[in-house]
């Protein structure tokens, strides 16, 4: 059953995938690869952007992505308040309080993904758009709309936020507050400030996440558990602190999934991914890109 | 043996006498199945604590684990009808076996990257056991329960009181570690790995005692469950709450000593026993987060911390 | 006398005591004859995976108890549920159940909703010797064998099989008669049981298989599955699935492009109504398994009034709106249940199972008998396919014509259009 064509494709909607994966995994690599703050609830957060999205789409009709772009604000502010909680019960006494942060985050998960059921039931969501269902033939390639504009947003996304921490002045900070705050401080920025910042960016990339993530596939408030493992491998593999790693990363754990479900079996798509991180943490525990 | 030493044994022995008792004069078969609940998590959170509380590894994956011990009881159960005591064993001996593995593995991988292998580690584990179709496979397997327990009335009360000695044996095994050179040695780990190892602490070693120790006690906790529910698919097996709960339970109750998991497992298993067939809905599972996060937040060395920094502010 | 009040006192204290003593009593005996209500206990998925349907069904079930106790509730006692949230979850069940019979001591149990919080009940029931109503369980009485347990859902005594005879006997009816296969479907317990049947199906009457494969449940994007089928080139494309990927392997299909001469299969959630007006016609030639749908052939006495009942009921809870799939089934269950109590006069649990062994029940889904191992006598799953969708509005649904049952000729309102690609124009 091997064909070109079919290699072809796989490979292709593993890189759009791929690209989906970047836009949820970003908000972790932030917050994990570069503050160091174990932040599970991450993909309950993108939920929670699913389904805001969903009620601007489905009261206003608002195009999913300008929802997702208008509620990253609100988002935003949400992580400042989360990381603030987070900073002054745990991180502002030290380093033994590593288990309790994780605790948090675990609550924080079950709390949000409650109150998720409890607004707005179990019933499965999607979004309307006009472009959800339709596609674009290049040649032999197929490209869906449901995953081309995701994967497009997502490298948007990640480019955003590598040119924003490589050349602005807060950006090169957050990239410089887990590695050396004294000197930080020597140069005028709040430490804590700054995480909150890192935080607060953090979060509000999981808005747009969501919204993505609703247009590719129905969403109820439990299949952010799915994401946990996904998006800590990606962030992982790519090598913690480094956003491009997180990109590339994403892109080789998509086209590992599609490549394996098309030709030995979806059943060990997600086994294959994982096998992959645990081979790679074995082998160069830093990941691709890490420092 | 100390005196503190002896009287909880003491204790231990009343306890399962106590356990014993229930069973002859209780007619309400509810308590079983709940106290049931709460007994396995007093083995799987002390287990959980052996790793996460003594030595500094959070293991995010017990479910691995855990259904390790489930699925070789099922795979002993379809094959020899074999009786519960080797099943126990057995499943002792292959989550164990599997926990030696996670131990190499923290050659390479400490802290958070550890705790990400764990969950990782649990995803692979799912997909095979939902390939594996002799245990039933994605849609399950129903399990007979055997006719007559030996000594009881019912098979429940004859699972009660076994899960009961499973939980005795492992506090007492955390309670042994705890006052020996290895949980000292454990402890050195938990609080600088490098300077454990440049002062001769046998580092690799003691890793291994602790994932191979934490491992098994989960699978063992696991392994009288398929009697207990009749019913095993993966699902239920690998489900996500018992990673949550095991590491709620020590960190609720407190990290740093035996008595810690067992008071986090009976407040917040009980509590959710009780939440169940009561309040009975959504605010059942929120109610529950909220209580982790409460605790977590303001009082981090959990339950026995406080009850130690009351007692301390009295002397004072 | 030296202070008379007192013993004016003693007496008023007296009478005082007598009066209540009597009123109490009078009460008490008022109390007693008031009849006792019939209490109901069961498990249901109110949080979790299957909590749109559990919900759904307990909506049902709230409406059989209001009419049942409107009419002066069952052998003259008012009927109460007793019920909790088993969170999808089989560990919570034998807990719940104890509870229910030890504590609460419930009259009646049925079952929560679907086959894996059946089975940890199962023991209970057997040892109890209680009769136990299951609720959409796929061969869950296989290896008990149990006399006393009854299941509503017409999938009748091979199980599996009822999923796909249909569908494969339609199929070999066509002209040209296809000859081959792909069979498809997620990792999960009622897809597995649906593919096993399928392929015995398939062996049997001789098509040629090109792709059996399972996904696990949480995959994100079908594309890469749908295009390995289509790569296959086959006639005929049988998927079982679960509501969110039988919406991806729709839209994915869509996107492809996989046109072979009959799609569908077992796919849980198409007919739920979120699922019915997002994929619109999408739909449109899929070929389904339904154990209920709004067409002339299927208007049992009842059916519409409970209809009438559920809709605005349902809008309000945040439940399917439309209610076709379950919640008939659960009312119906509950009809048996109640008349099976009325008819026995009493709640001797032996009596009621072989009462309702014995009986065909006329329900608002049509007429119910049992086997003997308490799965329907005769298997009555319909196939029906997707026809004349025109774009998202939820009212059309109401109509006929949309949900076209295609197979048994007993129910059959219309014609399969075939291949799949004609009825996409």
């Amino acid at each position: 059953m091997f064909s070109l064509d079919l290699l072809l494709n796989a490979v292709v909607a593993g890189a759009l995938l791929g690209g989906f994966y970047a836009a949820v995994s970003l908000g972790i690599s932030v917050t994990f690869g570069l503050l160091d703050v174990v932040n599970i609830a991450h993909p309950v957060f993108v939920i929670l952007g699913a389904y805001t999205a969903f009620t601007l789409n489905a009261n206003y009709g608002v195009d999913p992505l300008l929802a997702g772009a208008l509620f990253a604000p609100v988002f935003f502010v949400l992580g400042v308040v989360v990381y603030r909680v987070y900073y002054t019960s745990f991180e502002s006494k030290g380093e033994g309080s590593q288990g309790g942060g994780l605790v948090f985050f675990f609550g924080l998960l079950f709390i949000v993904e409650v109150g998720l059921m409890l607004k707005f039931g179990v019933d499965y969501r999607l979004v309307e758009a006009p472009y959800i269902g339709e596609s674009i033939h290049l040649g032999p390639i197929g490209l869906a709309y449901r995953l081309l504009v995701p994967c497009a947003v997502g490298l948007l996304m990640t480019l955003c936020l590598y040119l924003f921490l490589g050349k602005t002045f807060y950006g090169r900070a957050i990239m410089g507050v887990a590695q050396d705050s004294l000197a930080l401080r020597l140069v005028g920025a709040d430490p804590v400030r700054v995480k909150t910042l890192a935080f607060g960016i953090s979060i509000a990339t999981a808005s747009v996440a969501g919204a993505l993530l609703i247009m590719i596939s129905p969403v109820e408030p439990s299949i952010g558990r799915a994401y946990i493992g996904r998006a800590f491998a990606i962030t992982v593999l790519g090598g913690l602190g480094s956003i491009g790693g997180t990109l590339t990363a994403a892109m080789i754990l998509g086209i590992a999934e599609s490549l394996t479900s098309t030709f030995s079996g979806p059943s060990w798509a997600l086994a294959v991914s994982f096998g992959i991180l645990l081979l790679v943490l074995a082998v160069r525990p830093a990941g691709l890109f890490g420092r | 043996m100390s005196v503190k030493g002896r009287s909880l044994l003491v204790l231990a022995v009343l306890f399962l006498a106590g356990l014993f008792a229930f069973t002859r004069f209780v007619e309400n078969r509810y308590i079983f199945f709940a106290a049931y609940v709460v007994l396995q998590y007093i083995v799987l959170a002390t287990a959980w604590n052996i790793l996460g509380g003594y030595t500094g590894y959070v293991n995010f994956g017990t479910g691995a684990f855990f259904a390790l011990g489930v699925y070789s009881s099922v795979f002993l159960i379809q094959m020899f009808r074999a009786p519960l005591l080797v099943q126990i064993a057995t499943g002792g001996v292959v989550a164990g076996l599997l926990g030696l593995g996670l131990g190499y593995l923290t050659l390479r991988l400490r802290g958070t990257f550890f705790s990400i292998a764990t969950l990782a580690l649990a995803v692979v584990l799912q997909t095979f056991v939902i390939n594996w179709e002799y245990v039933g496979g994605a849609k399950g397997t129903t399990v007979l329960r055997p006719a007559h327990a030996p000594f009881f009335n019912n098979y429940i009360e004859f699972l009660f009181m076994v899960m009961g000695c499973l939980a005795v044996g492992s506090v007492a095994i955390a309670w042994f570690i705890e006052h020996s050179r290895i949980g000292r040695g454990f402890a050195a780990i938990r609080d600088n790995e490098e300077a454990a190892e440049c002062t001769g602490v046998p580092t690799l070693k003691l890793k291994l005692l602790a994932t191979t120790i934490s491992g098994c006690l989960m699978g063992v906790a696991g392994t009288p469950f398929p009697y207990y529910l009749s019913f095993v698919d993966p699902d239920s097996a690998f489900n996500l709450s018992y990673a949550l709960n095991s590491l709620a339970m020590p960190v609720v109750g407190g990290t740093t000593t035996w008595l810690g998991p067992v008071v986090g497992a009976v407040l917040l298993g009980t509590a959710q026993q009780l939440a169940t067939v009561t309040i009975s809905s959504e605010l059942n599972i929120l109610i529950v987060g909220v209580v982790l996060v409460l605790f977590v937040v303001l009082a981090p060395k959990g339950i026995v911390g406080l009850v130690q920094q009351f007692v301390q502010r009295r002397r004072a | 006398m030296k202070r008379p009040w007192r013993r004016w006192t003693v007496w008023g204290a007296v009478a005082a005591a007598l009066v209540l003593t009597l009123a109490l009593a009078g009460n008490w005996a008022a109390m007693a004859q008031a009849p006792k209500p019939i209490k109901i206990g069961f498990g249901m998925a109110l949080t979790g995976g299957l909590a749109a349907n559990g919900k759904a069904a307990l909506l049902a079930m709230e409406i059989w108890r209001a009419d049942v106790n409107k009419k002066g509730g069952l052998i003259g006692r008012p009927v109460e549920f007793v019920y909790y949230d088993d969170q999808t979850n089989p560990a919570t069940v034998p807990g719940i159940y104890t509870k229910l019979l030890d504590v609460d001591k419930v009259d009646l149990v049925v079952s929560g909703y679907g086959t894996n919080l059946i089975a940890p009940a199962m023991p209970l029931m057997i040892d109890r010797k209680l009769m136990f109503m299951g609720l959409f369980g796929l061969a869950n009485n296989d290896k008990h064998k149990y006399a006393r347990y009854f299941q509503i859902s017409p999938n009748g005594p091979n199980a599996a099989a009822a999923f796909s005879d249909g569908f494969f006997e339609l199929a070999m009816k066509q002209n040209p008669k296809p000859k081959t296969v792909a069979l498809v479907g997620a990792d999960a317990e009622f897809p597995h049981n649906a593919l096993a049947g399928a392929r015995e199906t398939v062996k049997k009457i001789g098509l040629q298989v090109l792709y059996d494969k399972t996904y696990p449940p949480n995959t994100v994007d079908y594309t890469p599955i749908v295009r390995a089928i289509k790569a296959t080139n086959p006639d005929i494309v049988f998927v079982c699935s679960y509501p969110p990927d039988s919406a991806g392997m729709v839209l994915a299909a869509h996107e492809v492009g996989l046109e072979p001469k009959m799609f569908g299969g077992g796919m849980v959630g198409l007919h739920f109504t979120a699922l019915l007006t997002k994929l619109g016609p999408k739909l449109n030639g899929i070929v389904d398994y339904g154990f209920w749908v709004p067409e002339p052939t299927m208007k049992f006495p009842g059916i519409e009034a409970f209809l009438q009942k559920y809709q605005p009921d349902a809008a309000k809870a945040g439940v399917d709106p439309l209610g076709f799939y379950l919640p008939p089934w659960a009312y119906a269950m509950m009809q048996i249940v109640g008349d099976a109590v009325e008819g026995t006069k009493g709640l001797d649990q032996g009596k009621l199972a072989d009462y309702i062994h014995a009986k065909e029940f006329d329900t608002i889904v049509g007429k119910v008998k049992f086997g003997p191992d308490g799965e329907w006598a005769k298997a009555r799953t319909i196939t029906m396919q997707f026809q004349n969708i025109k774009g998202t509005d939820m009212e059309q649904f109401r109509q006929p014509g949309r949900q076209v049952i295609v197979y048994p000729d007993e129910f059959k309102s219309g014609n399969l259009i075939y291949p799949y690609s004609a009825a996409r124009k």
